[in-house]
């Protein structure tokens, strides 16, 4: 039982790991492929390690994937926000169609 | 014609995507044992996608992007790696490839940024 | 040994028991000299307010936030991926300003991440002096700054602000 509950997981991450990567080759420009890889991977990658737990229950590798998870919920978001930042300030646009960029006017403001 | 093209193109990935998961020319007893040697295509199908964004991209941020997101996958390899073949030192590479990663991607940044290493 | 120094300890000694789970006695006797180690030599540096530790209530409504945390983080997967399936991509991307209450590190910290997982929305700067966050937001409803608040931050500022604050 504890196995079929695993594949399905897995089933599941497998296929956001996939639309994140999709979003990575067909979104427009730098932040919007950012915010979409970084959410669908992580969740993905979190289901698949859920799965190999389900599989092994709690043994040294269960235990681990554990971890895993803690620590890939921890670092993705800060890893997003610092790449983020880098590009904003070295000076990539944004898209041609966006709305707004608050951000840029503060900054000529400050500066 | 615009949907036309995208219809095509959705066609070819999904078809792409459903045939390297799951063989429909097998039995189902047969299915189960393949599952997860089939799920291994599908991550690479995902690699591929991240090594054309890391050819193509037109600035710097978009190749460090991608490779932020390499990292993550290959953690996803280690970790369906070791069901199969019952060992379990796979994860321990993934904890350490994470770690890795990480400390490299912010690195990128601050070098993407143009800062000094040192702030 | 102040207060800062043990819970930092309590922490180290918990990971290195899931790092090494199924645990003998040379594991454990190596793990108390190196966390003890560690927790004296850096222990106020990373704990600041040991008092906080003591409420019971900060717990329960951590354990109520993890729930609340994953169901967003679900839907925020479900969205992006019809966003990304859709032939004509309907998205309306900018970067918007909102105004926040939290005044810790750690409580910062967690907002960032919570927005960065959430649905349509990513972080991209903290001015910690002022508290503005700069977020960039996948389909701009409003660009006020009080309207953008009540969307994005209000849910989650009223539980971290009762669990870090």
């Amino acid at each position: 039982m504890n196995e079929i509950i695993g594949y399905i997981f897995i089933g599941i991450g497998l296929a956001f790991d996939f639309f994140g990567c999709l979003g990575l080759i067909r979104l427009p420009d730098v932040y919007n492929r950012l915010q979409a890889s970084t959410k669908c991977v992580t969740l993905g990658t979190c289901s698949i390690l859920f799965g190999l737990f389900l599989f092994k229950g709690f043994t040294a590798s269960g235990i681990k994937a554990l971890l895993c998870i803690l620590f890939i919920i921890l670092t993705a978001p800060v890893s997003a926000h610092a790449l983020s930042r880098g590009a904003h300030s070295s000076g990539v646009k944004l898209w041609d169609k966006s709305v707004c960029d608050m951000y840029a006017e503060d900054k000529k403001y400050k500066a | 014609m615009r949907i036309i093209r995208w219809l095509l193109g959705l066609i070819v990935l999904l078809s792409a995507f459903v045939f390297s998961w799951f063989n429909p020319f097998c039995s189902l007893l047969e299915w189960q044992s393949l599952f997860l040697k089939r799920g291994f295509f599908v991550l690479f199908l995902c690699g591929l996608l991240c090594l054309w964004r890391i050819i193509r991209g037109p600035t710097p941020a978009d190749r460090a992007v991608a490779i932020d997101i390499l990292g993550i996958l290959i953690l996803g390899f280690c970790a369906i790696l070791g069901i199969p073949t019952g060992r379990d030192w796979y994860i321990d590479i993934g904890i350490a490839w994470a770690l890795q990663s990480f400390i490299s991607t912010l690195a990128l940044a601050k070098y993407i940024e143009g800062r000094d290493f040192d702030e | 040994m102040r207060k800062s120094h043990i819970i930092l300890f309590i922490f180290l000694i918990l990971m290195w028991l899931f790092v090494t789970w199924p645990t003998d006695l040379q594991h454990l006797i190596v793990g108390i000299l190196v966390c003890g180690f560690v927790s004296f030599m850096i222990g106020d540096m990373f704990v600041k307010r040991p008092h906080v530790f003591k409420h019971l209530s900060r717990y329960l409504w951590f354990l109520y936030y993890i729930p609340l945390f994953i169901w967003e983080c679900i839907k925020a997967n479900l969205d992006v991926a019809y966003r990304v399936a859709h032939p004509d991509l309907p998205i309306n991307p900018g970067i918007v300003k909102v105004k926040t209450d939290l005044k810790s590190d750690t409580a910062l910290t967690f907002l960032a991440n919570s927005i960065t997982l959430t649905p349509g929305t990513m972080s991209v700067d903290i001015d910690a002096e002022k508290g503005y966050l700069y977020i960039h937001w996948i389909n701009v409803k409003d660009k006020d700054i009080h309207k953008a608040t009540e969307i994005i931050v209000a849910r989650f500022e009223k539980i971290l602000k009762r669990i870090f604050d």
